[in-house]
Order: C-alpha cells, then sequence, then structure tokens
C-alpha cells in the first residue's frame, strides 16, 4: 500500500515535470476543491469587498473629470494627506524600530513578565479604537497625568499632530511585532554561530546575517502598520484638535463632507485612500513573494 | 555553550534593549490599560457594576455577542476557503486575490460603513427591493453583521495562509493517492496541521469583531437598547458626562480584550505542545 | 447566509409589530439626551392613562445633519426632533418620507422647543470675556465645534456672525472680521456639541466655551461647575429646534396616532415644565423662566439670515464663507 502511494507520487512528480511550462495546472489536477474554494472566496469577495466598492466608485464618477480633481486636490484636501500620510508614516517607523526591538527581545532573552508582555501585544487589535482615543486623550491633556508631565517641558500631544501620530502608533503597534517574531523565532541559529565563528562582531551579524532575514517580514508588518493608519478613524476624532488645514486627518474631511450632503465628494476622497492602500499592499505583496523566492 | 556566548550580546546591551522595549510598551500599551481600569472604577466597584448591569449596557452586551457569533464564523468558512485557494493552487490573479483579502484591513472604517450605507440604504441600488420586501438591514443588527463582517475579513485567512503555504502540499498530495478523498484530505490531512493557527485567527477576528468602533457606528442609527453595540455605548455615555460608566463599559471591553488574548495564549501554548 | 439573515431581521421585527404596545422611534440630536429621555417617560404615562396603550419611545442622538443623513438613507424615525430646521428641511427634499410643507403642520413653525446660545468661562473670568468681540482677541482659546459637523456650532457661528452684522449697522465686513478671529483662536474644533463641552471642562482647554444654554446650565450644575462661571453676551441667537411627524414612516409603522399625540404632546403644559427643567425654552406665551436662565436679547435665523436655505449656501456649503476663512493651508 504504502509502496503504491510512493509509486503515484513519483509518477505524479513525473507527469509535473513534463507539464513544467503550466505549474498551476499540475497543482490543479492534484489537489482538489479549487473550484469550490474558489467559488466560497469569490462569492465572498464579491459580496463584501468587490460590491459595495463598485457603490463607492460608480458614486465618484457621477462627478465630472474636473470635479472630481477639484474634490481631490483642494487646499483642505493636500493638507489632509499630509497630516494623514505623513503621521501614519511616522507612526508605522516608530513601530518598525520598536516593533523589531519587541519582537527581538520577546523571541531572544528571557526576563520576568515575559509571556504576559507577549500577551498583550495583541490589545490594539482587540481594544475599540474609541476606547483607545478616549483614553490617550485623557493621558496626553494637559490635566492628565502624562500631559501634566510633558506640557511643561513644551511638548503638547492631545490635540496636535504628534497627538494624531501617537494614536496611530498604539492602533499600529502589533503589526511589526506579529510579522517579525514568527521569522525571528525560526531563524537557524546555525548562520549566527557561523558569522560569529567567521570572527564577525555582533552587531554585524545582526546587520549581515539576521536583519536580512527578516526584512520581508519587517516590510509586510511596516505596510499594514501604515495602511491601518491611515484609514483609522475612531481614535483620531478624540485625540486630534480637528482644525481643517491643520490637524484634519483624511477620513474625518470624508466625514464632513458627508455632513453637507456631498456623497460625490466624501467618496472621492474615500477612493484616493482606497488606491493608495490597495496599490500599497498589491506591492508590497509582490515584493515579498519575489524576496522569499530569491532567498529560498 | 561557547558558541551561544557567541551568539549572544553582552548582558548591558541584553538590559538596555529589554529596557527600550519596555519603555515603549509601557508609554504605549500599558499606561493607557491601566487607565481604562481606573477611571472605570473611580467612583468604586459598586457604581462600576450598576453602569455595566444597566439595561441599556445589558443590551448592548447581548448585541455586541450576536454580531460576533454570526460574523464569526462566516469569517471561518471564508478565510479557510480563500487560505486553501491561495495556498495550494498557483492561477492567474492569485496577487490581486490576496491584496483583495487583505484590503478590509486598510479601509478606513468609516468608508466601510459608508459603501454599505449607499449600497443597501433606502437610497442604494438595493434599496427599493429591500424596502418592498420589508427588509430593514442598515441602520438595524443585519447591518451591523454585515460591517463586522467586512472589517474582520482577512482575519482567519491572514492566519491560516502562511502556514498551509510553508507546509506544503506533499502530505495532501500523499493522501489523495492513498484514496482518501477530497473532504477526507482536508480535514483528516490539512485541518489536524493548521488547526492553531486557525483557532489563532477566529481569536483575533472575535476580538475586532466585539470592538469595532468606526464602520459599526456609521450602518448603526444609535437607537437606545436596540443596535447599540458596546463601543458605541462608551460613546453614548461619554456624550452623556457619564465619564465614568463610559470607562466602565470600556473596561469590560478590555476586559473581554483581555480574556480573548489569555484564550490566544492559551492556544500558543497547546500549539507549541502539540 | 441569506436563511441567517431573514431570522435575524425577524427578530430585528418582532420589536414593532405588537398589538398592544406600540414602539416609535425619535430621532434626536446630542443636547436633548436628557430632556427626551424625561419627556418620554412622561408622554408614556399619559398616553397609556389616557388610550390603555403602552408606547415606547425609542431614542437615537448624534449630531443634527448627520441623524438627518441617516433618516434619508433609510433610519425608520417616527418622529424627528432636530437642532434646525435645515436638518428637516433636507429630510424632506431628499426623502419620500417628509412633505416640504411640514414645518406648517404644527404650531409657531413646528418648534416647540427654543434655545440659545451663551459662553462659559473659567472661575474669575481671567481673559475678561464680556461679549461676542472679545472672542476674536489675541491670547483668547476658543472652544467651538464645527459648523460642517455640528447644528450647535452652527448656531454659534451664525450668533457671531449676525451680533457683528447688527453692531455695524447690517454691514458684514466686521462680521468676516470678526469670525475669522474667533475661529483663528479655535485650538480644537470637535465634531460636536458635548465633545466641545468635555474638551473645554474635562481637559480643560481653552479660555471660554460658547455653547448651548441648556448645556451651559447642565455642566454649571454639575462636577466641575464651581470651576466655571457664565457669561451672557450682548446679543445672542435664538436656537429654534424643530420637530415633523415622518408622514411616510408613520404611515408604514402604522404609528401615526402615536406620532401624532407625541408631537402634540411636545406642547403641552408638563412637557414645557420639563423642558424648562433641563434648560430649554418652551416657546410661545406664558413662559415664566427660572433665574438660571440667562437675559439675552436674541435674534432668528429666518430674521437675520433670510432662512437656513440661504444661511447654508452663504456660509457653511463648500467653499462658502466657513471654508474660506478657515482654512490656511
Amino acid at each position: 500500500m504504502r509502496n503504491d502511494g510512493a509509486v503515484a507520487r513519483r509518477e505524479t512528480v513525473a507527469i509535473a515535470q513534463k507539464s513544467s511550462l503550466s505549474p498551476f495546472l499540475r497543482r490543479r489536477r492534484v489537489l482538489p476543491g479549487f473550484g469550490l474554494s474558489l467559488a466560497i472566496t469569490g462569492l465572498a469577495l464579491t459580496v463584501v469587498v468587490l460590491l459595495p466598492l463598485t457603490g463607492l466608485f460608480v458614486k465618484t464618477f457621477s462627478l465630472s473629470g474636473a470635479e472630481l480633481w477639484e474634490k481631490v486636490s483642494d487646499a483642505r484636501a493636500l493638507a489632509a494627506y499630509r497630516l494623514s500620510f505623513g503621521a501614519a508614516l511616522g507612526a508605522a517607523l516608530v513601530n518598525a524600530v520598536f516593533g523589531l526591538l519587541v519582537a527581538w527581545v520577546l523571541v531572544r532573552y528571557r526576563f520576568p513578565g515575559r509571556a504576559l508582555i507577549d500577551a498583550l501585544v495583541d490589545l490594539p487589535f482587540a481594544l475599540p479604537t474609541a476606547v483607545a482615543g478616549l483614553t490617550l486623550t485623557a493621558l496626553y491633556a494637559k490635566n492628565g497625568p502624562l500631559g501634566r508631565v510633558l506640557e511643561p517641558l513644551g511638548v503638547q500631544v492631545a490635540f496636535t499632530a504628534l497627538g494624531v501620530a501617537v494614536a496611530l502608533t498604539f492602533v499600529g503597534l502589533p503589526f511589526v511585532v506579529r510579522t517579525v517574531q514568527p521569522v525571528l523565532e525560526e531563524l537557524d541559529p546555525s548562520l549566527e554561530e557561523a558569522a560569529a565563528t567567521l570572527g564577525a562582531s555582533r552587531l554585524t551579524t545582526f546587520r549581515r546575517v539576521v536583519f536580512p532575514a527578516i526584512f520581508p517580514a519587517l516590510l509586510t508588518g511596516f505596510t499594514l502598520a501604515f495602511a491601518r493608519a491611515l484609514g483609522e478613524y475612531g481614535s483620531i476624532v478624540f485625540i486630534s484638535g480637528n482644525l481643517p488645514g491643520k490637524t484634519e486627518i483624511v477620513p474625518l474631511l470624508i466625514v464632513t463632507r458627508l455632513e453637507q450632503y456631498d456623497y460625490a465628494g466624501a467618496t472621492a476622497l474615500a477612493v484616493v485612500m482606497l488606491a493608495t492602500s490597495f496599490v500599497l499592499l498589491f506591492v508590497v505583496n509582490v515584493l515579498q513573494r519575489k524576496m522569499l523566492v530569491q532567498r529560498a | 555553550m561557547r558558541e551561544r556566548a557567541a551568539t549572544r550580546e553582552p548582558v548591558w546591551v541584553r538590559r538596555a534593549l529589554i529596557a527600550a522595549a519596555l519603555a515603549f510598551l509601557a508609554l504605549f500599551l500599558f499606561v493607557p490599560v491601566i487607565a481604562v481600569f481606573a477611571s472605570a472604577f473611580a467612583e468604586g466597584p459598586l457604581k462600576w457594576l450598576s453602569a455595566v448591569t444597566d439595561r441599556e449596557s445589558l443590551s448592548a452586551i447581548t448585541l455586541t455577542l450576536l454580531t460576533a457569533l454570526i460574523a464569526v464564523p462566516l469569517n471561518l468558512v471564508f478565510g479557510v476557503a480563500a487560505a486553501w485557494l491561495i495556498a495550494k493552487f498557483r492561477f492567474p490573479g492569485r496577487s490581486v486575490l490576496l491584496t483583495l483579502v487583505d484590503l478590509p484591513f486598510s479601509i478606513s472604517p468609516v468608508i466601510a460603513g459608508l459603501m454599505f450605507v449607499m449600497l443597501l440604504g433606502k437610497n442604494g441600488p438595493f434599496g427599493g427591493l429591500l424596502e418592498a420586501h420589508h427588509l430593514q438591514i442598515i441602520f438595524a443588527p443585519p447591518g451591523i453583521v454585515i460591517a463586522t463582517v467586512f472589517v474582520t475579513f482577512p482575519f482567519v485567512a491572514r492566519e491560516v495562509l502562511p502556514l498551509m503555504q510553508s507546509q506544503g502540499n506533499d502530505q495532501e498530495e500523499a493522501a489523495l493517492t492513498l484514496g482518501a478523498s477530497g473532504w477526507q484530505t482536508f480535514f483528516k490531512v490539512t485541518l489536524p496541521r493548521v488547526k492553531w493557527a486557525l483557532l489563532y485567527g477566529v481569536v483575533l477576528c472575535n476580538a475586532r469583531a466585539m470592538g469595532e468602533f468606526g464602520a459599526v457606528s456609521v450602518v448603526s442609527g444609535h437607537i437606545r437598547g436596540l443596535t447599540n453595540t458596546l463601543p458605541l455605548h462608551v460613546e453614548i455615555l461619554y456624550n452623556e458626562y457619564q465619564f465614568t460608566g463610559a470607562f466602565a463599559v470600556a473596561s469590560l471591553l478590555t476586559f473581554l480584550a483581555l480574556v480573548t488574548l489569555g484564550v490566544k495564549k492559551v492556544v500558543e501554548w497547546r500549539a507549541a505542545a502539540t | 447566509m441569506r436563511a441567517l439573515l431573514v431570522s435575524l431581521l425577524l427578530l430585528a421585527g418582532c420589536a414593532k409589530g405588537d398589538a398592544k404596545t406600540v414602539t416609535i422611534l425619535n430621532v434626536s440630536f446630542d443636547p436633548t439626551r436628557e430632556l427626551y429621555e424625561e419627556l418620554n417617560a412622561a408622554f408614556s404615562r399619559e398616553y397609556a392613562a389616557k388610550t390603555g396603550v403602552t408606547v415606547t419611545v425609542n431614542q437615537s442622538h448624534g449630531g443634527s445633519g448627520k441623524q438627518a443623513r441617516a433618516v434619508i438613507d433609510g433610519l425608520e424615525a417616527d418622529v424627528v426632533t432636530l437642532a434646525l430646521a435645515y436638518d428637516i428641511d433636507a429630510i424632506a427634499s431628499k426623502s419620500k418620507a417628509l412633505k416640504a410643507d411640514w414645518s406648517q403642520r404644527l404650531p409657531r413653525g413646528s418648534v416647540p422647543f427654543s434655545s440659545t446660545i451663551v459662553f462659559v468661562v473659567r472661575k474669575g473670568n481671567p481673559k475678561g470675556i464680556a461679549d461676542w468681540e472679545d472672542l476674536a482677541k489675541p491670547g483668547v482659546q476658543v472652544i467651538t465645534p464645527n459648523p460642517k459637523t455640528s447644528g450647535g456650532a452652527r448656531y454659534n457661528y451664525l450668533a457671531a456672525y449676525g451680533s457683528a452684522q447688527r453692531k455695524a449697522g447690517g454691514d458684514e465686513g466686521p462680521a468676516k472680521a470678526l469670525v475669522k478671529g474667533i475661529y483663528t483662536n479655535v485650538p480644537v474644533l470637535d465634531t460636536g456639541a458635548r465633545g466641545s463641552t468635555t474638551t473645554f471642562v474635562e481637559r480643560g482647554i481653552g479660555d471660554v466655551l460658547v455653547t448651548w444654554e441648556s448645556d451651559a446650565l447642565l455642566v454649571l450644575a454639575g462636577r466641575q461647575g464651581a470651576e466655571l462661571e457664565l457669561v451672557v453676551p450682548s446679543v445672542s441667537i435664538l436656537a429654534e429646534m424643530p420637530v415633523a411627524v415622518l408622514d411616510g414612516n408613520v404611515e408604514k409603522h402604522g404609528t401615526r396616532a402615536v406620532a401624532e399625540a407625541y408631537v402634540q404632546f411636545l406642547y403641552s403644559e408638563a412637557a414645557r415644565g420639563i423642558a424648562v427643567k433641563h434648560g430649554f425654552r418652551p416657546t410661545g406665551d406664558g413662559v415664566v423662566l427660572p433665574e438660571r436662565f440667562v437675559k439675552v436679547e436674541t435674534f432668528g435665523v429666518d430674521a437675520q439670515f433670510g432662512g437656513w436655505a440661504k444661511a447654508q449656501a452663504a456660509h457653511f456649503d463648500d467653499k462658502a464663507q466657513f471654508d474660506q476663512l478657515a482654512v490656511k493651508p
């Protein structure tokens, strides 16, 4: 029985090698469920993601080209992009650096409370963003426990662009940690040992051996944190000053336009944000696959 | 032991790194969580209890749990199907598909809610049809469920996918050539190998489902005692200047999140043990 | 999935179709939370005593404009009680549930309650705030919400604008300069009136809060009241808060009788008493307001700005007056 299986497999492999021009056809023939899983995924994606998105685009294209351009490029929108993209980028960078650090510490070192901290890292995923916003505002306002310390030093967090970045750092915190952590865990220690035997300093080993190995994961984590931060609304309305042209994020501008029954203007901005996220995620998905292929 | 020492940092570096990581987490994570509980119990445990057992809080708890109970299984089925499709097969448009699965992560929840209002609301393309059949979706619990499904869409797929990918197809192929049916292969071979990742995805999906604010806020209608979820109830109490009550309900949500994370941790330990 | 949805819908539907108890939905705006909680209870008691029918009035609160939009998009309100006529006009023009003549159906332009806009300052009024002009002075921080997202904020804006316009004998130059100066002094532009009050009272931001009289009375009577003071400007705006029964929805729900009785009840002596208790001013004659209400000369939106449609187009629409003065990229 076993032998039969092995033979059959060898045959399959042989067939596959012959038809190596169309590798995906080979897989489809061997494993079942392509049709079913495609049907479920396709249906779910259509109903939950594509159909609503189409509605959004249709609404946007009720505007003429010139109107659309004006809606997405007026001074206020530009200022909002600047804040949204700037704060999201800043928060994602902070998370990339500190997320890597946290992942490193959690994987490589043993210290009391490690398990607890490991569990708590996911909290921003689970905590409602409105609660996070309320709490961060209460903490960083000038009469809050942290604001009271920072304000005399000239650092104003609540109701400024800095506050926006702080809240975005919070919501994006788990992404880098959770993408880098498993890769670090599975990193073959013999590589580092080899580098050390060859006389490389610890820093050099990290730079030349460890970092390249975790870079794809770090990039994914960074992008997810960035994309997540771009769309964040619930926590920001509380901690931001919401001043047009100064501390107004794009999602708030979208809501503001909705209040004026300007659906087309609101969806136009939404489409800009969406397209950006889509391109970003797509590029990273492709990049990451390339890097993984290269390493393998 | 020698080699190990060569791949380790000096003690002071280790301590400094741990301290830096802890300081970062303390500032961005621990202090806010402690602040939630401190504010929640600012007026004593009795006040807390009365805030979370108030009639409207209870109805919000019910709706939140019901929403999670429907949204999570739906996303479980979808997530497994999507992971199977993307991990096991190569086909044109695979990267696009993967990106579409990711997209709900990065769509502003407000936009997500808006999309469903425009699609299923009175003035949307399906509005007339729904109204003719007396189906109220937007501004009613079904709308909240749909918005939640959207927001938590990628979690299960995203957790299961990498594992399925790294495990390859060998075992499934072997099972099939041994005469197992497709479903047998899936339930006996694939599922046991990804069950912990699956559970992990479910736990995260559930956590997010209970905590979603932005999207749900747009489709809810905010009818007290009927279409308020826990996160929305926090906002309502806050807007009524009942800060302690707001934080009491918020602490309940935080507590639910912590329980979820505890479950996740247990899942991880069990996974590591097997 | 479909079956699941249907069962959910049935679940949601069960709450409505009972014969002996009738449920109606009142979609209202932010500062009326406490007011309608008490009014609803009083109405249910009175209606049950009269007819034997138990009525449950469900409440939904939020920014006035946001609530109007929800109703347009299908929130099944039987009654709307919003901050300004413009929002109910929007419902009338954008949905089939309401006719354009809604404001003539009930007494006094369908406005049972009104309010006005006042200032709240820190104890001792350290910045010496007395009138609208003081809000534009350099170094004064003003807390007011965003007129784009908050009905109350529109009253705040129009009150400032109108007061300067009246002083200048109708000239708009000083009014424009005044609102520009005021909004330059705003450090936090919340999305709703309640958010602004929290920013000012709880977060300690700003020197003066511009807000509803009812909300001012509420915070002055509250926990932080001793730290705050009320300041009444020389002139303010008459904020008229209209109500309407949504014909389309009450026909569909079969709740017309209850909904009509409900809005009529808002004009009753009992309801007027409750309104006064919560810091709102009942319209019409014969109202004796207690001492804590402010004495201030007011002007209406119709008289000063030619109605809400004009005020909205001139000041709050995209690229209108507010956008021009507030954006400094």
